[in-house]
């Protein structure tokens, strides 16, 4: 697909995107207003929450403070994308519906309002794979700068360190998708 | 009488039943496999249910039919209309959990409806921890009807005596020998009952429940965790257009509300977006979200800005000693002045607490389309009937065009700016002409938030030479909730004005002295003029944090002069058994032998070159408290570094006894959230000012708990299942206040009066008492 010249292009969740944006523009609100994605979320617009976290190239961004003009080229990966994320950096063949982060975010079942895990995943994925045998400092260190309103915070802990568990057993998930429901109209 | 009792330590990822009770298999799944590693699994049906197929009209939909409460499928699936809201709490999960029960239903059978006021019934608001107090047996009862009815067509279908029928996922069943069984959805499905609900239908024993008191899974999880999940801030509406708002960094005093003098619209010429103004309400609308928000922020605009507030919160405690004030006894018992007298040990104690912020961690977001036939308002309101009232009030329309619906955003904690969202969404979208949505800059909800108020007060205590406590007397300044949302103070400058007396502004019996057994008491409340203050509202656990904060403390200090243990004391001062069972768990599960923590010291901190011992000084404190209803107690374990004045909260306990435990994960969650938030509330959280307007705007300036930060937690649950259902949703923070300002005490012998326990202001007190 060829970008016309005045449209920003990008990669996002394993497509090419391209955007008429001005490249000043905040990638959050190309991802939310113009693209519709649910992963990445308004918080503070300040840098200073977590919830707009996005991974670009596998580092964690801001989403809120980082200029779409800046990605331009670059490989951006949302929530909605995290497992295929996962599976791609996995060295056997692997075609998880949820990464491990997520599956044992659920299956902790400690959310509360869920709004910041978005970023909480997104920072504990890039922890995960440089780190897959985070200790508890570790984890503390890398997710200090996500706030959890709801009080959440033993409960990410206890996340992390299921995720890290389940990547080192490699065990398959326990976590039936149907048993998790989404009851809800 | 059965009772179970559940400690779940998620530190330790450990579980504890205690023996001495009789076991339950229904929460042997949580006490066997602990929390940490909760796998529970149960029959799968496919989730096929329909959403309701009820016309939506204008509600209240009749509370006295069943088809206002439950539809039924042809798939042989169900919808039940809450009129509760999800909140992050849990509240949907319970309430399906109680609807299946009584249906015979598995959980994933059912979906519900959120609240509507075309669709839902009028249950009341999702506030003061309700959603299962006062929820849960209305839900209960409406599906026990709707089965009653759906037996007895079965019977009649069947040929088979309805008391013979038995139900399991909606497959109903006669004897063997009858060899037939039929369907709800076969039975009724897709069409109404038109039947009433009498309220009469016999309800489920305890014993036999199958669903309910199980730590059933979140049913919203799996979209949560994947993005699936659609908050507030990912709805739509055809046609619309962004807004922001525009006003200044920060409330003044209430009653100055919002007052423009010019607006320079050339300022944001060079940009798509437009200048929409309705009184002092001023708004920036575009069709790029962008441009709506960089307009807002470019756009010159000159403020009236009177110096109306205390100039800091110093001052603020002196003007709201100073300021004249309604006094009233709000509870009176014995002879007051004769037990203070004639005490053998006399305590008097007197602190404050600041203004809180609700903070929720998405600022809000509403969504309206105003037309001259129909308004339709979107968000994340407690109340969609009381958010009807507001909008058809003020837009000066009947209610009957108005239709609001709740849409989950982040937890909010209490009254934080959902209706202000809603009302200036729909009064832009009646200017405009097109839907809005508008979406609140952190700025916005930190800086305008009805905030809970600052409280002063006073206890004087006396105890006889027995250590029973023979006079308590308890005296509480604060003002009420702000009535008048700033949209409509902005828009039509509407005069400010305070709710009318109501118990959770008040000095609060339960919690002022309430636990314990004493003859002589007092309660005073003070209640000043808020309009001079910031604006108000209800913050989880409305003013108990900082009742407990000074009661409990002067509690410990009674105990203390007693030469007596606190928990000794408390526990020879109560008589009621909720109070003394809180007290017994929450103490066994900390492993309690007196007021020295078992927690290792932090390391000392890189700057200092002294041995940890000579830096950190622990402590262990306990507290109760409560807020409406149910009973909580909390242990704290703590350091407190000397040389810095840091604080570092170890290990809390807390511990709620809430009656029947509708799901005992959810409460577990409730309980570790509440004692990290009680946390982050007296160690961060404090709204500053200047005479002009707050100053604390986003997370920089209004610091909460980090994760780096967060203690490790041990939520400890008393089942009752033969009780009602009360509220888990709030009351365990006064107590964990009270047992982190105790812990402090006897880490370092000084008192704190006011929190949070910034660290100035703790070395001010380590100085000051030395």
């Amino acid at each position: 697909m060829a970008a016309a010249d005045n449209l920003l292009t990008f990669g996002l969740n394993g497509k090419i995107v391209s955007t008429s944006a001005e490249v000043q523009c905040p990638l959050l609100y190309v991802l939310t207003d113009e693209l519709k994605l649910q992963g990445p979320r308004y918080g503070c617009g300040l840098g200073q929450c977590g919830s707009c976290s996005v991974l670009v190239d596998g580092v964690e961004k801001r989403a809120c403070l980082t200029p779409v003009g800046a990605i331009s080229g670059h490989e951006v990966t949302t929530l909605e994308g995290l497992a295929d994320f996962w599976n791609s950096q996995q060295s056997e063949t692997s075609n998880s519906e949820l990464s491990p982060i997520q599956a044992a975010v659920a299956e902790v079942q400690g959310l509360q309002c869920g709004y910041c895990y978005n970023g909480i995943m997104i920072k504990a994925t890039e922890l995960l794979l440089s780190s897959p045998k985070p200790s508890e400092a570790q984890i503390k260190q890398a997710l200090n700068g996500h706030l959890c309103r709801c009080g959440t915070y033993p409960k990410i802990i206890a996340a992390v360190q299921l995720a890290s568990e389940k990547i080192a057993t490699a065990r398959p998930l326990e976590t039936t998708l149907t048993s998790l429901g989404g009851n809800h109209e | 009488m059965s009772e179970s009792k559940v400690y779940v330590d998620t530190n330790l990822m450990n579980s504890i039943l205690d023996e001495k009770l009789p076991r339950r298999d229904i929460l042997k799944a949580l006490l066997l496999q602990g929390i940490g590693s909760l796998v529970i699994s149960f029959p799968l049906a496919k989730v096929t249910a329909q959403i309701a197929f009820r016309d939506p009209t204008a509600g209240p939909p009749p509370a006295d039919e069943i088809d206002s409460w439950v539809a039924i499928h042809s798939d042989n699936t169900a919808t039940v209309y809450l009129g509760f809201a999800e909140l992050g709490q849990g509240a949907l999960t319970a309430l399906l959990q109680v609807a299946a029960e009584e249906l015979d239903l598995e959980i994933s059978q059912i979906k519900a409806i959120a609240p509507d006021t075309h669709l839902t019934p009028n249950q009341g608001g999702t506030f003061s921890s309700s959603a299962m107090r006062r929820g849960a047996p209305q839900v209960q009862r409406a599906a026990a009807e709707a089965r009653e009815v759906l037996l007895r067509l079965a019977a009649d279908y069947l040929y088979i005596p309805k008391e013979t029928l038995q139900v399991n996922g909606g497959v109903i069943t006669g004897k063997a020998e009858d060899n037939a069984f039929t369907t709800y959805g076969e039975i009724i499905g897709d069409r109404l009952f038109q039947e009433s609900f009498t309220g009469t239908a016999p309800l489920k024993a305890p014993i036999d429940y199958k669903v309910v008191m199980k730590p059933i899974p979140r049913t919203d999880t799996y979209a949560k965790v994947s993005g699936k999940h659609c908050y507030i801030q990912h709805e739509r509406l055809p046609g619309m257009l962004h807004a922001r708002l525009v006003r200044p960094r920060g409330q003044g005093a209430y009653h100055t509300g919002v007052k423009v003098i010019s607006v320079d619209t050339s300022s944001i010429e060079h940009l798509a977006a437009t200048v929409i103004q309705k009184g002092s309400l001023l708004a920036v609308v575009a069709e790029r979200e962008w441009d709506a928000v960089r307009g807002a922020a470019q756009l010159k605009v000159s403020w009236d800005r009177p110096d109306a507030l205390p100039i800091d919160n110093q001052a603020l405690f002196d003007s709201m000693r100073n300021a004249s004030a309604k006094i009233t006894k709000a509870q009176e018992k014995g002879d007051i002045s004769t037990a203070l007298n004639e005490a053998a040990h006399l305590i008097d104690f007197s602190g404050s607490g600041p203004y809180q912020a609700h903070a929720p961690f998405a600022p809000n977001c509403a969504l309206a389309s105003v037309t001259d036939k129909e308004i339709l308002a979107i968000c994340s309101t407690q109340d969609v009937y009381n958010t009807r009232t507001l909008l058809s009030r003020v837009l000066k329309v009947s209610p009957e065009i108005v239709r609001v619906k709740f849409s989950e955003g982040a937890g909010t904690y209490g009254h934080s700016c959902w209706d202000d969202a809603a009302l200036a969404a729909a009064l832009l979208s009646r200017e405009v002409g097109r839907p809005i949505r508008l979406q609140y800059m952190r700025w916005d909800e930190h800086g305008w938030d009805y905030y809970g108020p600052a409280h002063l007060g006073q206890v004087s205590l006396g105890t006889d030479s027995d250590g029973k406590i023979s006079a308590y007397e308890y005296v509480g300044r604060q003002h009420h909730w702000s009535l008048i949302e700033t949209t409509e103070q902005s828009a039509l400058n509407t005069e400010a004005t305070e709710w009318p007396p109501f118990p959770a502004m008040q000095v609060n019996p339960l919690v002022l002295g309430g636990m314990y057994d004493i003859p002589n008491l007092q309660l005073i409340n003070e209640h000043i003029d808020g309009r001079d203050f910031l604006r108000a509202g209800w913050l989880r656990s409305p003013l108990d944090l900082s009742f407990c904060f000074i009661s409990e403390q002067a509690i410990d200090m009674a105990a203390l002069a007693n030469q007596q243990d606190p928990v000794a004391f408390r526990r020879q001062n109560i008589s009621n058994s909720h109070w003394l069972k809180v007290l017994d768990a929450v103490t066994e599960a900390a492993k309690w032998q007196g007021s020295s923590s078992p927690e290792p010291l932090p390391e000392p901190t890189a700057a200092q070159t002294t041995s940890a011992e000579h830096q950190w000084k622990s402590g262990r404190g306990v507290g109760l408290g409560t807020h409406l209803a149910s009973w909580g107690a909390a242990v704290a374990d703590i350091a407190v570094n000397l040389l810095t004045g840091e604080v570092r909260i170890l290990h809390l306990y807390g511990c709620i006894d809430c009656g029947r435990v509708i799901n005992p994960a959810n409460v577990e969650n409730q309980i570790v959230g509440q004692l990290v938030q009680a946390a982050s509330r007296m160690l961060c959280e404090e709204v500053s000012f200047n005479s002009e307007g707050v100053t604390s705007l986003d997370w920089g300036s209004y610091p909460v708990l980090r994760l780096k930060d967060s203690p490790k937690v041990t939520a400890v649950i008393i089942n009752q299942p033969e009780a009602e259902p009360l509220g888990a949703g709030e009351e365990a923070m006064a107590a964990t206040a009270a047992a982190i300002a105790n812990a402090f005490a006897a880490a370092t012998g000084k008192r704190m009066s006011h929190y949070p326990f910034t660290r100035r202001r703790v070395l001010s007190v380590l100085q000051d008492q030395a």
